[in-house]
């Protein structure tokens, strides 16, 4: 089997002020991926991947990068390294493309290279017009692209996106995730994302890791994942309204408005069964969707199941 | 990185140094040209004629190295020190940071890239100071190495100046509270043989004041110290400086976590 595009082992960082940002965290991603890491804010996700690109220094660990050992030789791992921050990092006063050729630069990449990786990537993310323009004159949705050709220059074979899409509107966002699954898929570019917005992993990843309080919590296949959910709450919109919610026997259904029904499904039962009782009711329905992303329920009940065990054991540690 | 990957990316951060301070010309460029062209007129020309000679020159042409000297000395410090502490502050050192360039070329860059704005300052003033006096080298050679060492020195002493700033008022307390007074006391405007014996002692403490006297000696051929040992001790504050700043830079001071 192929060494992992990234491979973390008993990862730990332990800040200044003696907080434990990470806790020996272990993780594997393997190449071609399309991996999400997921957490709350401060859970780590950040300073994960501020090890791996050499932001932030760990306090124990190994981390590999296609099998390069960070600690032997970090400049060879960073050639397979993009990154994509959080934050807008470039200067604002500089032009587009000196931003992106002066990365090119810093790769070793002579000119001659660099400017026509520059204008593919520039069009590609539909930033070539703006390339004469000072970066500080995008809007914030160019400037994330922007971020996303400068890490694209070298051709890394691993690229970290750190919630990518934040302050995006959804018709640029969902354009940047085809652009994403194009280099997953046509080039593949092994990719890790951190997002807060769940939908996006659902949709983008095969694979996820869920990190809460410096621990990975849960690693595991989207798909995997979402079948564990126990129940899932669907809204059916109705042709007519109704003045109190039907009883439907062996199913939760509540009137959420007089024209909708919202109905809660536990593992094994049967749509159908649903919708014949309601039809013998004389209701007809219209239309039906998720009544919330699946992914996001379930992540919001690992986080709170994982924050009450530590609620519990510090109540614990309070009393003795 | 190999030999030609290292070269390219040295040259990549010293253009894109040159390239800042040029786009800000009317900041970087500008302004010391026309304050060492009030230092000529007023200190030179008008109070000069007064002042008489002074180590055997006219006082125009006594002052003129070290007012060329202080306006390296400033030029050269103050670019590191902010190129590099707003690229902390912007945070785009991370790009530097998550390439593979070794900290020596990222050191060496924006050293590299301060002492084109010294001595690109130090050329202006040169070129100002024409306009008042008529300019002669002893020795062209020693003029140029020492300036040249000088504009190092401080570029690598603002480099670490924006390696421990936290904030833009750290970056100006050096050049106020300790550079512009040991300038001033460096013997740019007068000789120190006119001290007492004393401050003359103190004086020799003062590290500018060889820097400005070799410079002068390159000009006029005269120096209130040995040009050797003072050759020595320039290139010797250059390789504790620059040590110093790459071990601050390996070890992630001020710019990681």
């Amino acid at each position: 089997m192929a060494e992992p595009a990234l491979s973390i082992r008993g990862l730990t960082k332990v800040y200044g002020n003696g907080f434990h940002a990470l806790k020996g965290i272990d993780l594997d991603v393997q190449q071609g991926d399309f991996f999400a890491l997921l957490g709350p804010n401060g859970a780590g996700k950040s300073t994960t991947l501020g090890v791996v690109c050499s932001l932030v220094q760990k306090s124990a660990g190994k981390v590999t990068i296609f099998g390069i050992d960070i600690d032997q030789d970090f400049a060879k791992a960073k050639y397979q390294l993009g990154v994509v921050p959080q934050e807008f990092n470039f200067n604002q006063f500089e032009k587009v493309i000196d931003i992106v050729l002066a990365q090119a630069g810093y790769y070793g990449m002579t000119r001659r290279e660099a400017l026509p990786r520059a204008e593919k990537l520039l069009s590609d993310l539909g930033l070539w017009d703006k390339r004469n323009g000072s970066a500080r004159m995008l809007s914030g949705g160019m400037k994330r692209r922007l971020m996303i050709a400068r890490a694209l220059m070298h051709r890394p074979k691993l690229l970290i996106l750190d919630e990518p899409t934040a302050g995006v509107d959804i018709e640029l966002r969902r354009s940047m995730w085809e652009y994403m699954r194009r280099i997953n898929r046509d080039e593949g570019t092994t990719i890790i994302l951190t997002t807060h917005y769940l939908e996006e992993a659902e949709s983008l990843c095969r694979n996820i890791a869920i990190i809460n309080n410096g621990d990975i919590i849960r690693n595991t296949n989207v798909r995997d994942l979402l079948a564990e959910l126990n129940t899932e709450t669907f809204l059916l919109d109705l042709a007519h309204p109704l003045e109190e919610a039907p009883v439907v026997e062996g199913f939760e259904v509540s009137l959420t408005e007089p024209s909708q029904l919202s109905l809660v499904i536990h593992r094994g039962q049967q749509m159908n069964d649903v919708f014949a009782a309601l039809s013998e009711q004389g209701i007809k329905v219209v239309s039906m969707r998720n009544r919330a992303n699946r992914l996001e329920e379930m992540f919001v009940s690992m986080v709170n199941s994982g924050q009450n065990a530590i609620d519990q054991t510090q109540r614990q540690e309070a009393h003795a | 990185m190999n030999a030609t990957q290292t070269l390219i990316a040295l040259w990549t951060l010293v253009v894109k140094e040159i390239k800042r301070f040029t786009r800000i010309w009317p900041q970087t460029l500008l302004p010391p040209s026309i304050t060492m062209a009030m230092y000529f007129i007023i200190f030179g020309n008008l109070i000069g004629s007064r002042i008489g000679v002074m180590d055997g020159f006219s006082y125009m042409d006594f002052i003129v190295p070290g007012l060329i000297m202080m306006a390296v000395i400033t030029n050269s410090y103050s670019n590191v020190a902010s190129s590099f502490f707003s690229n902390k502050f912007q945070r785009s050192i991370e790009e530097m940071m998550v390439s593979p360039m070794p900290n020596w070329v990222i050191l060496s860059g924006f050293v590299l890239g301060g002492m084109a704005r010294g001595l690109g300052v130090g050329l202006i003033v040169t070129v100002v100071s024409l306009f008042f006096t008529r300019l002669s080298m002893e020795h062209p050679l020693l003029t140029v190495l020492v300036v040249v060492l000088t504009s190092a020195l401080f570029s690598v002493g603002g480099f670490i100046n924006a390696l421990l700033a936290n904030k833009f008022d750290d970056i100006s307390i050096v050049p106020t509270f300790i550079l512009t007074p040991l300038t001033y006391l460096g013997g740019v405007f007068y000789s120190i043989s006119m001290l007492p014996d004393f401050w003359q002692g103190v004086s020799m403490l003062n590290p500018i004041l060889y820097m400005v006297n070799v410079f002068r000696y390159g000009f006029l051929g005269v120096s209130d110290i040995p040009i050797g040992w003072a050759l020595m001790a320039i290139l010797g504050f250059i390789v504790v400086l620059f040590t110093v700043a790459l071990k601050m830079l390996e070890r992630g001071k001020g710019i990681r976590t």
